[in-house]
């Protein structure tokens, strides 16, 4: 039996293992996929669908989408673009994001998502939603004004740590990130050196004394947008 | 031919995007020789003479008056370019809008921790602009063209839009020159 299968994305012909999920096939071949949600060393869930593509002609999260012979995928497509840049637009009315003062700003992927769509504006009107900040950790803080429920400080805590310090609670707009203590994070058994406090995308769950240490044009995606590495290492 | 005319104005903001128009260095020189500007902070007039090409602006509505400014430039400008994220997304201003106006004012004149006002006055002179219940993006008011965000926007950013949209031609902006903060 042979271990290795053929596909294509985007028209471009690719090999990849059975027991891949596309995403993880295609940035292996070099063809970026966008995505939020997603982690490395994070099990897949397919929450925040940047990365949905056509597979076969049927939209599906390309991170828990296994690969097939002969699967035909489509991903830099007109449709699918304006598919991305609609959740992009949705998760920073959906939230309070004021990148000009936050720690995270030329780091965090979702602004780093924006740019490489090239947003200059979201379309749809801001919500400004009331939500509240946690600092009574003395080594982490969330602020939830930030959160975009991706989910992986939820899954590091529980399935790399062991832990499972965060959750989510309430549903629809009401959702968010609840932490098992009452009376706050710092309550729980989370240290600043736990994996959870180190995988949020955005400037939700960040270490404290860590902000603004790089200087503005050092940081991540100041010159290169996100997804450069993973094309540049297709090209080689 | 007259040189096409350009207006701005800071609205709910820190006049950071002027600082920043102004930043462009000697392209000033060339700037004026492109156009001439019509209200503006910049040459200090205070109401438009005629139709401009371009109006620039700065921040976001947090008062009435703020509204009758936009509302005017949107009247008098061609295009209208909502500058900066305060324009575009309220800003620092729009963190206000998760707190009620009232708790706002009550913060501000009454209980703040530095606070002297013995009579306890909230500010409601006839004079003062009526604070809006919360500060409204740009194009939440009336239609905005062109978007450009940043905190400031960089010199450039705002050279290259200029330029693009005095030639007539589209606002095409590579990947360093939109930036949020």
């Amino acid at each position: 039996m042979s271990t290795t299968i053929k596909m294509t994305i985007d028209g471009k012909e690719i090999q990849a293992h059975p027991d891949q999920t596309i995403l993880q096939a295609a940035d292996a071949a070099g063809v970026y996929i966008p995505r939020l949600c997603n982690m490395k060393e994070l099990i897949p869930h397919g929450s925040c669908r940047v990365c949905t593509v056509r597979c076969n002609g049927r939209p599906q999260a390309a991170c828990i989408q296994p690969v097939a012979d002969g699967m035909v995928v489509e991903s830099n497509t007109p449709e699918l673009t304006e598919h991305r840049r609609a959740i992009i637009d949705m998760l920073f009315v959906e939230g309070n994001h004021y990148c000009m003062f936050c720690e995270k700003s030329g780091n965090c992927e979702l602004q780093a998502m924006a740019y490489r769509l090239g947003i200059a504006t979201p379309r749809y009107p801001y919500q400004f939603p009331h939500r509240q900040v946690d600092a009574t950790h003395p080594d982490v803080l969330i602020d939830r004004n930030r959160c975009i429920l991706c989910g992986r400080c939820v899954s590091a805590s529980r399935d790399v740590d062991g832990k499972s310090v965060f959750e989510f609670v309430g549903r629809n707009s009401h959702k968010r990130v609840a932490v098992n203590a009452e009376s706050g994070l710092g309550a729980t058994a989370l240290t600043g050196a736990d994996r959870a406090a180190g995988v949020c995308p955005v400037g939700s769950i960040i270490r404290k004394r860590t902000a603004y240490a790089q200087p503005i044009g050092q940081r991540k995606y100041d010159h290169q947008p996100i997804g450069s590495d993973i094309e540049a290492a297709g090209q080689k | 031919m007259a040189k096409p005319k350009v207006a701005t104005a800071s609205l709910a903001g820190c006049f950071g995007c002027h600082m920043s128009l102004l930043d462009i260095d000697d392209r000033i020189l060339k700037l004026i020789d492109l156009v001439d500007f019509d209200k503006s902070p910049v040459d200090d007039i205070k109401e438009f003479t005629g139709p401009c090409r371009i109006g620039i602006i700065e921040g976001g509505c947090c008062n009435e008056e703020n509204v009758r400014v936009l509302r005017d430039f949107r009247k008098h400008c061609d295009i209208l370019i909502a500058c900066g994220d305060c324009a575009t997304m309220g800003g620092i201003p729009a963190m206000r809008n998760t707190i009620p106006l009232k708790e706002c004012l009550d913060e501000a004149y009454l209980n703040g921790p530095t606070v002297y006002n013995p009579q306890k006055i909230l500010p409601n002179d006839k004079e003062l602009p009526l604070l809006l219940n919360r500060v409204y993006p740009c194009q939440e008011v009336v239609k905005i063209d062109y978007f450009l965000p940043g905190c400031p926007p960089s010199a450039d950013t705002l050279w290259q839009a200029l330029v693009a949209l005095l030639g007539d031609k589209p606002v095409e902006l590579p990947y360093e020159l939109i930036k949020y903060d």
